[in-house]
């Protein structure tokens, strides 16, 4: 097996850990943004990712974009348009299910977000909706080989995930500190009462990040559907994807932009690169080949045990 | 002028007594459990039987919850996971101990006949197993508070389930199982497919009789002084530990408290499903528990009984629904949050509601 492990087998390895980790930015974005303001686990955005998925299919089978001879420009639109259709959508959620709870204890505003997720899993599982039976959204674009180095084809997909996690993380890092809604949503995360009284308007603040949030489990969404087939709604592989999106989030520091960016990396590190060697290593040992979730949760136990507030998270004392 | 210490001992009720006063619950938990077996189960018929089994295996492990989230306000949501360690403990002691000491793969014996006292063993065991793993469990609840508490019970669960999934393929040949010593089967648990065909010892007796003596347990740790310190490291650990509390040990007794039930209760889950998927006993199933919990009112012992009870029944009477059944039940687990935030029964219990007080003024005004 040692001999497999070459140069062109590192770069291959390395290329999947970066797709991959950009994948799960994209999610755990959601998860720090509305945890870093609302102090809540929003265990509904998992099926806002699914429903990205799901919705990018319905609109590119709307405008028959599925299948060979898609226009170059398709995967773009259905981009755009299933960013916008997911933002409202989350918007709507927070309007409906969340704000009556602003002020209630965090445990319910929990409880709510899984009813919620149930909601949304259900809803798509009806044939009026997504139904039932997985389907795939890969035909939109052909998965082309950009270039091959030593024997590495570097694919279309691939590269695609990597740079557009790069622009919208890098857009969204401006946004939140240079613009004045991100100081907005900056001040309601430290104190949210103060903001309020210095004129921040606190619902809109919420709604944005919600709005910023779910657009980009939107994008997390197609490009997972794009690599992987396209489950149904209620299917277990997106609450496992959202989770460890979400380990992500905890393991960079809840809250931080920066931090959810870093912790996906190495939550897709440990996931995608370490595994890869773990296996090559024990090659007699068929077992280790199916490591990869407890590597994640166990590096997750280990950051929370000697760092509890994540690796860029801030350190808060409790005065009594 | 008696000393202090005489007029203590005088106070003090006779040894027997309080012996007997602590042993009377359990005996009337045993016999209520016999009468619901006997009785109350053939009457309702096989259908409402099951679903009245379920609502006691969720009062198990839903009150097991209730003492670290509810007295103690630690967040867990990896409840699941010592549910699978006790099932898995408790099917290798059955499953492989009846090929090997009865020669049978089937239910042995007859009512607390051998079969059945290797059953209770099982449980036993498997609460054992999962208690060892609750200290585990405990320790980081040391360090963290709050969310990250429960982010790392989740992980816990998560890791358990996935080792789950990696045990050995389950010997299902009687002759095979026989070669092999218990010990050198201790990971032949059925891998990603599951641990199959474990025998049903699982009655209406044995999962009320768990359940009475979990309910009998909380309720006098919540009025001892032990339950008192959980629900001061609930309202305020800092402000606990400045009043002599020892915190530490407080959230690990609950832990172990909660997860050898959870453990038991997973034995039982397992004997009457007659099959242990960790799949099935994942993050989603930790949830349901938890929302089991906080529908019923965090800390209230008859808010769990009436929480279980309504979340296992309602969904059986409206499977008609069918497709829409999820979708009203997540509908109305929303609505309950927003018009009823502290749940059914709050912090409270039946017997400390005014209504209840009230009810209870009006019998003994007119026994008068």
């Amino acid at each position: 097996m040692s001999s497999s492990l070459t140069a062109g087998d590192l770069l291959q390895t390395t290329i999947n850990f970066l797709a991959v980790g950009g994948l799960y930015a994209l999610i755990a974005l959601g998860y720090t943004l509305v945890y870093g303001i609302l102090r809540f686990i929003n265990f509904a955005h998992s099926d806002i990712v699914a429903w990205g998925g799901w919705i990018a299919l319905t609109v590119a089978s709307g405008f028959g974009w599925l299948g060979a001879g898609s226009p170059a420009f398709a995967l773009p639109v259905v981009l755009l348009m299933t960013m916008v259709i997911c933002a409202v959508m989350g918007v709507t959620i927070e309007r409906l299910a969340y704000r009556p709870l602003r002020k209630a204890p965090r445990l319910n505003v929990l409880i709510t977000a899984i009813g919620v997720s149930l909601f949304l899993q259900n809803v798509g599982l009806l044939k009026k909706f997504f139904g039932n039976r997985p389907s795939t959204i890969s035909s939109l674009m052909e998965n082309k080989v950009l270039a091959t180095i030593g024997g590495v084809q570097l694919r279309l997909f691939d590269m695609m995930t990597i740079l557009l996690t790069l622009i919208l993380v890098i857009l969204l890092e401006r946004f939140v500190y240079r613009t004045k809604m991100g100081r907005g949503m900056r001040a309601v995360a430290f104190d949210e009462r103060v903001a309020s009284l210095m004129g921040v308007n606190v619902n809109q603040v919420v709604a944005v990040t919600f709005a910023l949030g779910s657009a980009l489990a939107a994008a997390g969404g197609i490009l997972f559907a794009l690599r992987n087939d396209l489950r149904m709604t209620a299917d277990s592989s997106w609450v496992l994807l959202g989770l460890k999106a979400f380990v992500a989030a905890v393991v960079g520091g809840i809250g931080n932009v920066r931090g959810a960016a870093a912790g996906a990396m190495l939550i897709a590190f440990v996931e995608v690169f370490v595994h890869r060697y773990v296996i090559a290593a024990f090659p007699d040992k068929p077992w280790v080949g199916q490591l990869q979730d407890i590597y994640v949760f166990g590096i997750l136990i280990l950051v929370l045990l000697f760092k509890p507030s994540g690796l860029l998270g801030k350190t808060t004392v409790e005065k009594v | 002028m008696k000393s202090v210490q005489e007029r203590v001992a005088a106070l003090r009720p006779n040894p027997a007594v309080s012996i007997g006063q602590s042993i009377v619950p359990f005996v009337v938990a045993i016999a209520l459990a016999f009468l619901i077996d006997k009785f109350v189960g053939p009457a309702i018929g096989a259908t409402w039987a099951k679903i009245l089994l379920d609502v006691g295996i969720a009062i198990l492990l839903a009150g097991s919850l209730n003492v670290v989230n509810g007295y103690a306000g630690q967040f867990s949501i990896g409840h699941a996971g010592f549910m699978l360690v006790g099932g898995y403990a408790a099917a290798w002691l059955t499953f492989y101990g009846s090929v090997h000491w009865f020669g049978t793969k089937e239910t042995y014996g007859g009512f607390l006949g051998d079969g059945q006292l290797l059953f209770v063993g099982g449980c036993i065991l498997g609460g054992i197993i999962a208690a060892l793993l609750g200290v585990l469990v405990g320790l980081p609840s040391l360090r963290l508070r709050g969310d990250y508490l429960a982010i790392v019970t989740l992980g816990f669960g998560e890791i358990v389930r996935v080792l789950g999934q990696i045990t050995d393929r389950q010997p299902k040949n009687m002759k095979v199982i026989k070669e092999q010593t218990m010990g050198e089967l201790a990971n032949n648990l059925g891998g990603a497919e599951g641990f199959s065909q474990i025998p049903g010892y699982t009655t209406l007796f044995f999962v009320y009789v768990m359940a009475f003596v979990l309910l009998v347990l909380a309720y006098r740790l919540k009025y001892s002084s032990k339950g008192r310190e959980l629900l001061a490291v609930r309202e305020n650990e800092i402000a606990a530990e400045a009043m002599g509390v020892d915190t530490t040990r407080a959230k690990v007794v609950a832990f172990v408290f909660s997860a050898f039930f959870a453990g038991v209760g997973g034995s039982l889950y397992a004997h009457q499903l007659g099959a242990l998927d960790p799949k099935e006993l994942g993050f989603m199933k930790s949830i349901d528990l938890v929302i089991i919990v906080v529908i019923g009112g965090m800390g209230s012992i008859t808010g769990i009984v009436l929480g279980a009870t309504i979340l296992v029944v309602l969904p059986e009477v409206f499977r008609s629904f069918a497709d829409y059944r999820m979708i009203v039940y997540a509908l109305a687990l929303v609505m309950v949050m927003i018009l009823r935030p502290q749940g059914i029964m709050g912090v409270q219990e039946l017997w400390e509601t005014s209504l209840w007080r009230k009810l209870l003024g009006k019998f003994r005004g007119a026994a008068k």
